[in-house]
């Protein structure tokens, strides 16, 4: 007989065999015995989180920002229903997690237990899957395969519900067996005809466009590397989703910025002009697409994707090739190449005037704001700290809304990873967390969380972990005193009724550091932003600064509701008379 | 017309909804038919009936039947949502008027009256494969197969027969000829 292992043990044995470093959890009654195992294995940290919603942004920016899944450990009942936000904002982004819950012992299921709650059915529907472990003989396999399922095709997260009898009964353990795919779940099955289709297209494009996604970043960085090598090769104007900023460099002459509701005007107008549409790993999110009936009508469109789902859901294609990002770009390229001579020449000759369209649009300038020397514009914040970090390899979180705009307009990323925020559930509250989980995964890197401070304060007690575990995160609240996104959408769309967005009675955020002890830094006017960003840099430790911008700013340019991309709203720079300014301040 | 205050954008033209029966082979295991119909309620998808039974209980293998309406785009997305479920090993897709197919549905009718009608009844079942499963004095419970709309339209006429009582199972589905769904 070989030896025996309880629940908690195998548990753990499971971890180390996949190479887990880090547990961000919390303890509760349900979870003990697999807590109390966690003295016994010194290759697993545990972070302490403050709240269990925490624990799953913490393990998101882990996984976003190093490519490994990212682990939770939270109890039954009220510590599972803390982490749906999570795992729900997990689910739309792709991120690969395991959540490892604790749940009442099997006798007690169903009898309204203390803690108890149906996690399984409650996280159901915001997982890719997930299990409740009623044999303990069964705990082995199932948590290999949570590994399998949460990394495996289109990434995302998973849960094991374990009751704590389980934890504390015995079994064998069994090693991770290289499992045959999962009911044949792998999508990596495109054809050599669709790559010498999609090259065909290309060759023919004479106003082509490239629009990728979150995929290429979760396709690892060698995707990144190949995606830059083939719009090199094709030399095509290339945008992103907010999700896939970082995989190409956004500094580069042929990136056109971000696209979508508050993307830029050539990247827009381009989407809606192409003749030719190559979306790498992006899903046509509505944010992207804005009216469908009118999104991008006279373009020939193909859709690469791990996840048949995507294919076909809102946008109809002419070619979906359904594989891996890397592999198929990779394919791609070789294929460019060995026919080389006729694309590289030819193509680059015949895509010259649309070039040509591109830079006239770019001429508007459609991210330019106008600046002040009185008040800190919130653009000009995320310019000055993206020119004074970009030196060093700076990771980016944020939390949602307009700073969250503001940061992925003006802030350039030139790698993948370095840039995590929560996009398709748009989760408040996900950014202070999320530098904690970055900041474990880079412990010598600068992470910062660039915030709102309505955002910030829905997770704030996270500051507390990054102070126990001694995590120099830099909190950059830009505070202008409103749910500013909300407060925007009033002002264009509700006749300035600012229902309920101003905040009132803000926490002195100086103090606020203090009492976390941490540092506060306050900067209220252009004239000190440079100098308090170098301080906030130069500090050891976290730091919560707060940057007094004018409250009355707009995010630009922007898409209104229900229109196609080429009816954008520009900034007041545009406008003949300045509509956008202070009168707003009136009405609080 | 569309609401100018909306955040998000308005409904577009839709196509034309028609009717499908999806089969699924699914693991049997605790959770399944919830996360096979909860992916249905989630996404907005319709079901019109539901029958599901272990048939394979070596290989642990439960068959779904499920009936449904939507537009092309959303019957693939049925499809291609349901093959992304980690228990479930095949989807097979058929239209109601796919001629090399066999749907069924079976319903317990109970008739109460006297036996005349209860004669009616039966005369009137005749073509849907009537079985007598129980019989009294005053009342009698019959068995039929049929389509849906046939036991439709024999539950609406014998009402007036004297029938008090109809259970139904959902449909479920059969290709005709010696192939099989892969």
């Amino acid at each position: 007989m070989s030896k025996l292992y309880s629940g908690a043990e195998i548990v753990f044995k499971c971890l180390e065999d996949q190479e887990v470093e880090f547990i961000f959890g919390y303890p509760g009654g349900a979870v003990l015995p697999i807590y109390d195992e966690l003295k016994n294995h010194s290759s697993i940290k545990h972070i302490l989180v403050r709240h269990e919603q925490g624990a799953g942004h913490a393990a998101e920016g882990y996984a976003r920002s190093s490519g490994k899944p990212g682990i939770v450990l939270v109890t039954s009942g009220p510590g599972a229903t803390n982490v749906v936000t999570a795992l729900t904002d997990a689910y739309m982004d792709s991120v690969p997690l395991i959540c490892i819950s604790g749940q009442v012992p099997t006798h007690l299921i169903g009898t309204d237990a203390f803690q108890e709650c149906d996690t399984t059915g409650i996280t159901r529907p915001c997982t890719k899957h997930n299990w409740l472990v009623k044999d303990i003989k069964d705990l082995p396999k199932i948590l290999h395969e949570a590994f399998e399922v949460a990394t495996t095709g289109r990434p995302g997260p998973v849960l094991v519900d374990i009751p704590k009898d389980i934890q504390f009964a015995k079994t064998n353990y069994s090693k991770p067996k290289k499992i045959k795919k999962v009911n044949g779940k792998s999508h990596n099955k495109f054809t050599q005809n669709e790559i010498n289709e999609l090259i065909n297209l290309i060759s023919k494009a004479k106003k082509p466009m490239i629009y990728t996604g979150g995929g290429v970043i979760n396709s690892g960085p060698k995707a990144s590397e190949a995606l830059r090598e083939f719009v090199r090769l094709v030399g095509f104007p290339i945008t992103s989703t907010l999700q896939g900023l970082g995989a190409f460099p956004g500094d580069d002459n042929q990136f056109i910025g971000m696209l979508g509701m508050h993307g830029t005007y050539e990247a827009n107008n381009a989407m809606h002009d192409c003749d030719l549409l190559i979306n790498i790993g992006a899903r046509f999110d509505d944010r992207i697409t804005g009216k469908i009936d009118e999104f991008s009508p006279k373009s020939k469109k193909v859709h690469i994707d791990i996840d048949p789902s995507s294919i076909n859901k809102i946008i109809k294609v002419d070619l979906a090739i359904v594989g891996d990002v890397n592999e198929v770009l990779k394919s791609t390229i070789k294929k460019i190449n060995q026919k080389q001579n006729g694309i590289k020449v030819s193509n680059k000759q015949k895509i010259s005037k649309w070039w040509e369209q591109i830079q006239k649009w770019r001429e508007k300038d459609s991210l330019g704001f106008i600046n002040s020397d009185k008040t800190i514009k919130p653009q000009h914040a995320v310019q000055r700290l993206y020119e004074l970090t970009k030196s060093q390899d700076t990771f980016i979180t944020t939390e949602v809304g307009q700073h969250q705009m503001w940061a992925a307009q003006h802030y350039k990323f030139n790698k993948p990873n370095r840039w995590m925020t929560s996009g398709g559930l748009g989760t408040m509250g996900y950014g202070l967390p999320a530098a904690v989980g970055v900041q474990i995964a880079h412990p010598d890197k600068l992470v910062i969380d660039i915030a709102g401070e309505a955002s910030v304060l829905m997770t704030m007690q996270e500051m507390s972990t990054a102070v126990q575990y001694n995590l120099p995160i830099k909190i950059f609240v830009l505070n202008n005193q409103y749910m500013g996104m909300v407060r925007q959408w009033q002002e264009l769309l509700h006749e300035k009724n600012y229902s309920e967005s101003y905040s009132e009675a803000l926490p002195d955020f100086v103090k606020l550091a203090e009492a976390y002890g941490c540092k506060g830094i306050k900067a209220s006017n252009p004239q000190e932003l440079d100098e308090k960003i170098k301080e906030m840099i130069d500090h050891k430790g976290p730091v919560i600064f707060d940057c007094q911008v004018d409250p009355n700013e707009n995010c630009f340019p922007m898409i209104p509701s229900g229109k196609p991309h080429n009816q954008m709203i520009l900034g007041p720079n545009d406008k003949e008379e300045n509509k956008i300014t202070g009168k707003g301040k009136a009405l609080v | 017309m569309a609401n100018p205050k909306s955040a998000y954008s308005i409904p577009t033209k839709k196509g034309k909804p028609d009717t499908h029966i999806i089969v699924v082979w699914v693991d049997n295991e605790a959770g399944v038919l919830a996360r096979v119909v909860g992916l249905f309620s989630g996404r907005g998808y319709n079901i019109e009936s539901l029958a599901v039974a272990e048939i394979d209980a070596a290989k642990n293998i439960s068959r779904i039947t499920i009936v449904t309406t939507g537009t092309p785009q959303v019957i693939d997305q049925i499809k291609l949502q349901l093959k992304k479920l980690v228990p479930v090993h095949k989807v097979a897709d058929f239209k109601r008027e796919d001629k090399k197919v066999i749907f069924k549905e079976m319903a317990l009718l109970k008739v109460v009256g006297k036996k005349k009608k209860i004669e009616k009844c039966l005369k009137a079942c005749k073509t849907y494969n009537p079985v007598i499963l129980d019989k009294s004095s005053k009342s009698v419970v019959i068995q039929i197969t049929a389509l849906r709309r046939e036991i439709d339209k024999m539950s609406k006429k014998l009402k007036s027969l004297g029938l008090i009582s109809t259970s139904r199972t959902g449909a479920i589905a059969m290709t005709r000829g010696a192939d099989v769904f892969k």
